[in-house]
C-alpha cells in the first residue's frame, strides 16, 4: 500500500469537508478498497473513514418505508431490513466481510457482480447523499460508474417496502460474487426486475421480463433468455450461459414470491 | 504516524502506526501476536480472522487505525485461564480438525463467532458460515465435525474416526 | 477394542496444542535482528527481451540497501533440475538454464526481473516502481500443441525447439500395438485435459537469509518440505557454497502439497543477499505473488485408447500426452509426466500391452512440477475415465468391467516396469461397495429425480507408487538424488528419546505418529519420545516429505535405528543382569532374562549407557545413539476404490457432491485418525480439481486465475462428509512396518469418481454426453447439455 493519512470524522459535514482535499477518498467497510490498496491500484492521499458517523448508521422500517444508513453493514441489513433484502445481505461475501462491508460502500463502488445494485433497481430505491437524492434508475451508470460526484457521500438508502420480492443469486465459484443475480420486486409502480453480474454495462433492469410479469405474474410468463450480446464472458461462464441464467433465476424468484 | 490504543485479549495495547498499517500487521509486528496469519491478499482465506468488539472480522482487511479504541480478541487469548484448551480448541484437537495449523486460528475464531450467535448449528449452517475460511488440508470433514462437537452435538454417527 | 497407544492407536496430535493457541512457529513468524526486506520486481509480460534495466533512480530512494539484477547472478548456477529424462531416441532432455533473476530475457509472467532490498518492505516496493525497464515484447508461447509445432516461437533460443523430450515407455512396441488395436473387438478413445492447478498451501512461501560474519556461516529459514535437499541444491548447484557453512531451517510449515519441495530462486536470493547486504534479508510472498511464482501442477493434454477383446478383457492401452513444463524445469518437473505417470498406466489391471508417449514442452508460463499425487492422478484419471467410457459404450456395469480385469496375483510385473508386491483389489472394491452403499443408489436417484435433479454414481479404482526407490534403479532412470531417508535415535541418560528425522512434517502429524512406532518397539510411553525435524543443523541427511514416503521410508529408517538401539541396550542389560544378551527380552520397557525373574528397567539401562561405571567398556562404546539410512527395495503400492454421487441441477448445470466414499488399502496403519485426515484432505483437493479449480492463461501468457477471486478453492460448502474405510489391508512386503503411505491417495482417486458420476447423471437424463473436461463447471455442463 502507498501510505495515506487516516481520518475518522463524526459527522457527514466533517466527512464532506475532509473529502474536499485533493486525492482524499472515502472508506466504508474497506472490504473492496483495502485489497485494492494492497495491490497499489489506488493512491489516495487520505482515507476518510465513514464508520464514526452516527447519522449514517441504522436500519429501520416505518410507515412502509425502509431506511438504511449508508454506513450500515451487510450484517446489520441482514438483521434488520425487510426479508428479501435481508436475505440478499445475508449472502454477501462471508460473515467476517459482512461485519465490515457497508451498503454505501458497495453502492459507491458499483461492482458489476455486486448483489445490492440489482435490488436497488428492482426496489426503485432512492440513493440519498449528502447533497441530493438519486433514483436508482439514474444512479447506476455502468461498471464501477455511478452518478456520484467527487467527494459525494451516500448517507443512506430509502425504499418503499415491496408487496413481494425475492433475490436469486448464482455464485461465481471463486469470488462468491454473483455470476448472475436477479432481484424481482412487486412494487407500487409494478413489477421490476434487477439483474447483476450478467452485463458488461453493470446492473440493469430486464424490462421485457417486467412487461411480461406485469401482464401475468407467474414463472411461466418469464420470457426466454435475453440476448447474450453485451453479456459478460469469462472463465466462469460464457455470455450465453449468463443470459440463460438471467431467465432461470428470474423464474425462480417469481416462483418464490408466488 | 499516529498512536492507536486498543484492548487486545483483555490487555491495553498501544503503538504508533501509519495510516496504511493493517490490524493484522499491528497484531503480528507491533504486539508479536503471530498466531493471526495472513494467507491471502483479497480478503478470502480467513486465516487472519479475529474478533473486534465481539464480531469476527478479517484483520488483514481492516486498518489498525480503524480498531483504535476497540476490544480485540485473537487466538492467543482463547485458551482457558489455566492455559488449557477451551471447548472449541479442544474439539479441534479431539476430532483432528487441523493438520498444518495455518488456517486454524481463523477457523477457531470463526467457529467461536458462529457458536456465539447459533449455539447448535446444523452441518449446513456450519459449512455456510465457513465460506470465508479456506482450509487446504482437511477437506473440512473434521473441522465441521469438531464444531458440531464443540456445540455439544453427538457426532459419533458421522463417518470415520 | 482400539489400542490407546502405540502402532494402530489414534492418540490426539501433540502438535495441535501450539497451533490451536497461536503458538506455532511458521517462517513468517521469525524475525532476525536488523533484517532488511526484499521486494521482487516481477515480469508483467510473458515473453520479452530485456534491452535495458536502469536502477539508478531506484537506488537513490529512501531506505534502499541494494538492488540486484540478472547481472548479479550471471556467474552463479541456475536452479537445477533433479531428474534427467532420456528421450525415445536416447537423447538427454533439453535443459535450459533457470536463472535466479532473469538475464537478457523474460520467459513468464512473475519471473524475477530485479530484487530491491530496503529497510522496510514498502520502501522496497516504492523503489521497485522507480526501476526503468526497457523491454521488447515477444510472442508468447502458451498453448502446448502450438508450442510443439515446427517453426513455433521458441521459449529458449539456445534449444532446438520447445520440446523438452519426446519419451516413449512400456512394453508395447509400435507393431504390437497396431496389431492389438487392429484385432480388438472394441476400442474406446478419449481425449482429455488434466487441468492445470495451483497447489495453494494456506501458508504462502517465506525465505529469510542470514549470514554470520564471524564464522562465514549462513542460515536460511524457508517454507520447505525438504530442507536438506534445498541445502544441497542451493550450495552445490547454484551458489557454490560449502554445505557445512550453510544451515537450512524449515520450522512449522503451513502445508506443501508438493509446491514446497522445489528449490526456488527466492531461497538462493535471500541467502546470497544476506552476505552481500551485510544483514539478514526477509521475503514473505503474498498470495498474489504465489500464483505467479509457486510451481503449478498437472496440465496434461492426453489422448488415450483402450482395446478390448470380445469378452471385454483389456488387451492394449495406448496414451499420448502433452505435458507442460512451463518456462523452466523446476526441481522434479521432468519426472512427473514420465516416471510418476507413465509407470502407473497399468492401473489396477492386467492389460498385457501398454505404450506411453509423453512430449514435455516449454511454454511462457510458470514452471509446472509435482502437486499432490504428481503424475499418478493424471495416470489414474486417464485410465479410469477411458474404462468408464468403455463400459458405457459396451453397456456393461463399470464395476464389473473393472473387476473382470483386476490384477489378482502378486507379485505382478506390469508392462510399464513396476512390480506390485501386494494388493487385494476385489477385497478393496468389496469394502467400497459397502461404504458407499452402492445398493442404495437407485433409491437415492429416484429421490433426486423427484426433485427435478439428475443423480449419478461414479466409481473408479486407483493405484499409486509411493516411497519412490531404490536409489540405484531410479538413478538409472535419471534421478539425480538418492531416495533413501535417515533417522537418528538419541536416547538420553534418563531414558527420554529424541528422534532426528529426515522427513518433514507440514500437516502430516509426524510428531505424533512417529513416536507411536518407537514407543511400541521399546514399550515406553509416547510422551518420552520427541521428533526433531526441519533443521539441517540437527537432523541427518534425509530427503524430506513428499510422494507419501515419510512413514514408509523415513519410518523404516527410524525402525532400523531403533533396532540398533535395542540391540545395544540389550547388551548393556545383559551385562548388568550378568546374562547373555541373546537371553535378554525387552517388553513394556523392561529387560528380562528369559525364563527368570531377573529384570532391569529401561531408565536404568539408559543411565548406565551414559554413566558407564559398571559397563563393558572394552566391548561396547558408551552412549546410546544410533543412525540408520534406509533405501527401500521397491515402491509401495497403495490402492483403492472410490465412489462419488453427484446431483446436477439441469437448469443451471451446477454439480453438487452429495456423497463420497473411499476404500483404501494402505497396508498397516500407524495412526488411523491421521490416515483418515489425509484421505479427507486429498478428496477435498480432488473434488476441487474435478469441479472448481482451474489455472488459466490467456493467449498473451497473462494468468487469468491469479487470485482467489478467480481461482476457485474448495470451501466447506462445496464438499460433503466423506465415508472412508481402510480395513482392506495387505501389508507392504518389503519394509519393516508393512506400511504403504497415504498422503496422496485421496487426490489421486477422487477426480475420476466425480467426473464418472457427472457423466452417469447426464446420461441418466437422456443426454448423449460422454465427456466433459475438468473442472466440470456449471457453465461447461450447461453448454454440454445444450450443445
Amino acid at each position: 500500500m502507498y501510505n495515506f493519512e487516516f481520518e475518522q470524522p463524526s459527522t457527514v459535514a466533517e466527512a464532506v469537508a475532509a473529502l474536499a482535499d485533493e486525492d482524499a477518498q472515502a472508506l466504508g467497510g474497506g472490504q473492496t478498497l483495502i485489497p485494492t490498496l494492497k495491490q497499489r491500484l489506488a493512491s489516495p492521499s487520505k482515507l476518510v473513514s465513514l464508520a464514526g458517523i452516527a447519522e449514517m448508521k441504522g436500519v429501520s422500517i416505518a410507515d412502509g418505508v425502509l431506511t438504511i444508513g449508508g454506513g450500515a453493514t451487510h450484517a446489520e441489513v441482514a438483521a434488520d431490513a425487510c426479508a428479501p433484502l435481508a436475505a440478499l445481505a445475508a449472502n454477501i461475501g462471508d460473515p467476517a466481510v459482512r461485519n465490515r462491508g457497508t451498503i454505501g460502500g458497495s453502492l459507491a463502488n458499483n461492482d458489476p457482480a455486486a448483489c445490492y445494485p440489482s435490488a436497488m433497481l428492482a426496489l426503485n430505491a432512492t440513493i440519498v447523499t449528502n447533497a441530493r437524492e438519486i433514483a436508482a434508475d439514474d444512479y447506476f451508470q455502468g461498471m464501477f460508474e455511478t452518478a456520484l460526484d467527487e467527494g459525494e457521500i451516500i448517507t443512506g438508502v430509502r425504499i418503499n417496502v415491496p408487496d413481494g420480492a425475492n433475490y436469486q443469486k448464482f455464485e461465481q465459484p471463486a469470488s462468491r460474487f454473483a455470476l448472475v443475480g436477479v432481484f424481482v420486486a412487486k412494487t407500487a409502480e409494478g413489477v421490476r426486475v434487477g439483474v447483476t453480474g450478467a452485463s458488461e454495462e453493470g446492473a440493469f433492469r430486464w424490462t421485457e421480463a417486467e412487461a411480461a410479469l406485469n401482464g401475468s405474474f407467474s414463472a411461466d410468463a418469464v420470457p426466454a433468455a435475453p440476448s447474450a450480446d453485451g453479456m459478460i464472458s469469462d472463465l466462469h461462464g460464457t455470455a450465453a450461459y449468463r443470459a440463460h441464467l438471467v431467465a432461470v433465476l428470474t423464474k425462480r424468484a417469481v416462483a418464490a414470491i408466488g | 504516524m499516529s498512536q492507536v490504543t486498543m484492548t487486545v485479549n483483555g490487555k491495553t495495547a498501544s503503538g504508533d502506526v501509519e495510516g496504511r498499517t493493517l490490524l493484522s500487521q499491528f497484531l503480528r509486528e507491533n504486539l508479536n501476536l503471530t498466531g493471526t496469519h495472513v494467507g491471502c491478499d483479497t480478503s478470502q482465506c480467513g486465516a487472519c480472522v479475529v474478533h473486534v468488539n465481539g464480531e469476527a472480522v478479517k484483520s488483514c482487511t481492516m486498518l489498525a487505525a480503524e480498531a483504535d479504541g476497540a476490544d480485540v480478541a485473537t487466538i492467543e487469548g482463547q485458551a482457558n485461564a489455566d492455559g488449557s484448551l477451551n471447548t472449541i480448541q479442544q474439539a479441534f484437537q479431539d476430532h483432528h480438525g487441523l493438520q498444518c495449523g495455518f488456517c486454524t486460528p481463523g477457523m477457531v475464531m470463526s467457529a467461536a463467532a458462529l457458536l456465539k450467535d447459533n449455539p447448535k448449528p446444523s452441518e449446513a449452517e456450519i459449512r455456510d458460515y465457513l465460506e470465508g475460511n479456506i482450509c487446504r488440508c482437511t477437506g473440512y470433514h473434521n473441522i465441521v465435525k469438531a464444531i458440531m462437537a464443540a456445540s455439544g452435538q453427538d457426532v459419533s454417527a458421522i463417518a470415520a474416526e | 477394542m482400539p489400542k490407546d497407544s502405540g502402532i494402530g492407536a489414534s492418540p490426539k496430535r501433540r502438535e495441535d496444542v501450539r497451533f490451536l493457541t497461536g503458538n506455532g512457529n511458521y517462517t513468517d513468524d521469525i524475525n532476525v535482528h536488523g533484517q532488511a526486506y526484499v521486494h521482487f520486481l516481477r515480469a508483467d509480460v510473458a515473453h520479452a527481451t530485456i534491452n535495458g534495466l536502469d536502477t539508478s533512480a531506484a537506488e537513490a530512494m529512501p531506505g534502499v540497501v541494494k538492488i540486484f539484477t540478472g547481472d548479479d547472478f550471471a556467474e552463479v548456477g541456475g536452479i537445477p533440475c533433479g531428474w534427467g529424462v532420456t528421450d525415445r531416441h536416447g537423447e538427454p532432455q533439453q535443459e535450459p538454464k533457470h536463472p535466479i533473476i532473469a538475464h537478457g530475457k523474460i520467459r513468464h509472467v512473475g519471473e524475477i526481473v530485479a530484487a530491491v532490498v530496503a529497510d522496510s518492505l514498502e520502501q522496497a516496493r516504492d523503489a521497485a516502481e522507480a526501476i526503468e525497464l526497457d523491454l521488447s515484447d515477444l510472442p508468447a508461447v502458451v498453448n502446448m500443441k502450438s508450442a510443439a509445432e515446427d517453426g513455433a516461437t521458441k521459449v529458449h533460443d539456445d534449444l532446438t525447439s520447445n520440446v523438452c523430450y519426446d519419451w516413449v515407455f512400456g512394453n508395447g512396441e509400435d507393431d504390437a500395438m497396431e496389431a492389438a488395436f487392429a484385432s480388438a473387438a472394441h476400442v474406446t478413445t478419449l481425449e482429455l485435459v488434466n487441468n492445470r492447478l495451483v497447489a495453494n498451501p494456506m501458508e504462502p512461501r517465506v525465505a529469510i537469509g542470514e549470514h554470520n560474519k564471524s564464522n562465514d556461516e549462513y542460515t536460511l529459514y524457508t517454507t520447505s518440505q525438504n530442507p536438506h535437499v534445498i541445502r544441497l541444491l542451493m550450495c552445490a548447484f547454484v551458489l557454490g557454497l560449502p554445505e557445512h557453512k550453510v544451515r537450512v531451517v524449515a520450522p512449522d510449515v503451513g502445508g506443501g502439497f508438493g509446491s514446497k519441495i522445489f528449490h526456488y530462486a527466492e531461497e538462493a536470493f535471500c541467502t546470497h543477499a544476506a552476505k552481500a547486504c551485510g544483514r539478514a534479508v526477509k521475503w514473505s510472498s503474498t498470495r498474489s505473488e504465489a500464483f505467479i511464482s509457486d510451481a503449478h501442477g498437472r496440465d496434461h493434454l492426453t489422448t488415450i485408447d483402450l482395446a478390448l477383446d470380445a469378452d471385454n478383457n483389456f488387451t492394449a492401452l495406448r496414451t499420448r500426452t502433452h505435458a507442460n513444463m512451463g518456462a523452466y524445469l523446476s526441481t522434479f518437473s521432468t519426472s512427473v509426466p514420465t516416471y510418476l505417470h507413465g509407470t502407473l498406466m497399468a492401473g489396477n489391471y492386467k492389460t498385457p500391452l501398454i505404450q506411453v508417449n509423453v512430449k514435455s514442452l516449454f511454454t511462457n508460463t510458470v514452471p509446472v512440477d509435482a502437486y499432490r499425487g504428481a503424475g499418478r492422478p493424471e495416470a489414474t484419471y486417464s485410465i479410469e475415465r477411458v474404462i468408464d467410457k468403455a463400459a458405457r459404450e459396451l453397456g456393461v456395469d463399470p464395476i464389473a468391467l473393472r473387476r473382470q480385469n483386476f490384477v489378482t496375483e502378486f507379485p505382478y510385473e506390469t508392462p510399464v516396469a513396476l512390480t506390485y508386491d501386494t494388493g487385494d483389489y476385489h477385497g478393496t472394491m468389496d469394502k467400497l461397495e459397502a461404504a458407499a452403499d452402492i445398493s442404495g443408489f437407485a433409491a437415492r436417484r429416484a429421490e433426486s429425480e423427484a426433485k427435478g435433479k439428475l443423480r449419478g454414481l461414479g466409481v473408479n479404482c486407483y493405484i499409486e507408487a509411493c516411497g519412490i526407490a531404490p536409489s540405484n534403479v531410479v538413478g538409472m532412470l535419471g534421478a539425480r538424488a538418492g531416495l533413501y531417508d535417515a533417522a537418528t535415535v538419541r536416547v538420553n541418560a534418563t531414558g527420554s528419546i529424541s528422534v532426528f528425522v529426515g522427513a518433514h512434517s507440514h500437516g502430516q502429524g509426524h510428531e505424533t505418529a512417529f513416536p507411536q512406532v518407537v514407543a511400541e518397539m521399546i514399550g515406553i510411553d509416547e510422551s518420552m519420545i520427541d521428533i526433531v525435524h526441519g533443521d539441517t543443523g540437527r537432523v541427518p541427511f534425509g530427503m524430506g516429505t513428499y510422494g507419501s514416503r515419510s512413514i514408509a521410508v523415513c519410518g523404516s529408517a527410524m525402525v532400523r535405528a531403533t533396532e540398533k538401539i535395542i540391540a545395544k541396550a540389550k547388551k548393556i542389560a545383559a551385562h548388568l543382569l550378568e546374562a547373555s544378551d541373546a537371553d535378554i527380552e525387552l517388553k513394556d520397557g523392561v529387560f528380562t532374562v528369559a525364563g527368570t525373574e531377573k529384570s532391569i528397567d529401561w531408565g536404568s539401562v539408559t543411565l548406565t549407557a551414559y554413566v558407564p561405571a559398571n559397563y563393558p567398556l572394552d566391548e561396547l562404546e558408551p552412549g546410546l545413539e544410533e543412525t540408520a539410512f534406509y533405501d527401500p527395495a521397491n515402491f509401495t503400492y497403495p490402492a483403492g476404490a472410490y465412489a462419488c454421487e453427484v446431483e446436477i441441477d439441469p437448469e443451471t448445470g451446477k454439480v453438487t457432491v452429495e456423497r463420497f466414499a473411499a476404500a483404501d488399502d494402505f497396508g498397516n496403519i500407524i495412526n488411523p485418525m491421521i490416515v483418515d485426515g489425509q484421505v479427507h484432505g486429498g478428496i477435498g483437493q480432488g473434488i476441487g480439481q474435478a469441479l472448481l479449480e482451474n489455472c488459466v492463461y490467456d493467449e498473451d501468457g497473462q494468468l487469468l486465475s491469479a487470485s482467489y477471486m478467480d481461482y476457485a478453492m474448495p470451501r466447506a460448502d462445496d464438499v460433503p462428509f466423506y465415508a472412508v474405510d481402510h480395513s482392506s489391508q495387505t501389508p507392504c512386503t518389503h519394509n519393516p512396518l508393512g506400511v504403504k503411505g497415504c498422503g496422496e491417495a485421496g487426490a489421486i482417486g477422487s477426480p475420476p469418481a466425480v467426473v464418472n458420476a457427472v457423466i452417469d447423471a447426464l446420461q441418466s437424463g437422456g443426454h448423449d454426453i460422454t465427456h466433459i473436461d475438468m473442472p466440470v463447471s456449471p457453465s461447461r455442463v450447461w453448454a454440454a447439455m445444450n450443445g
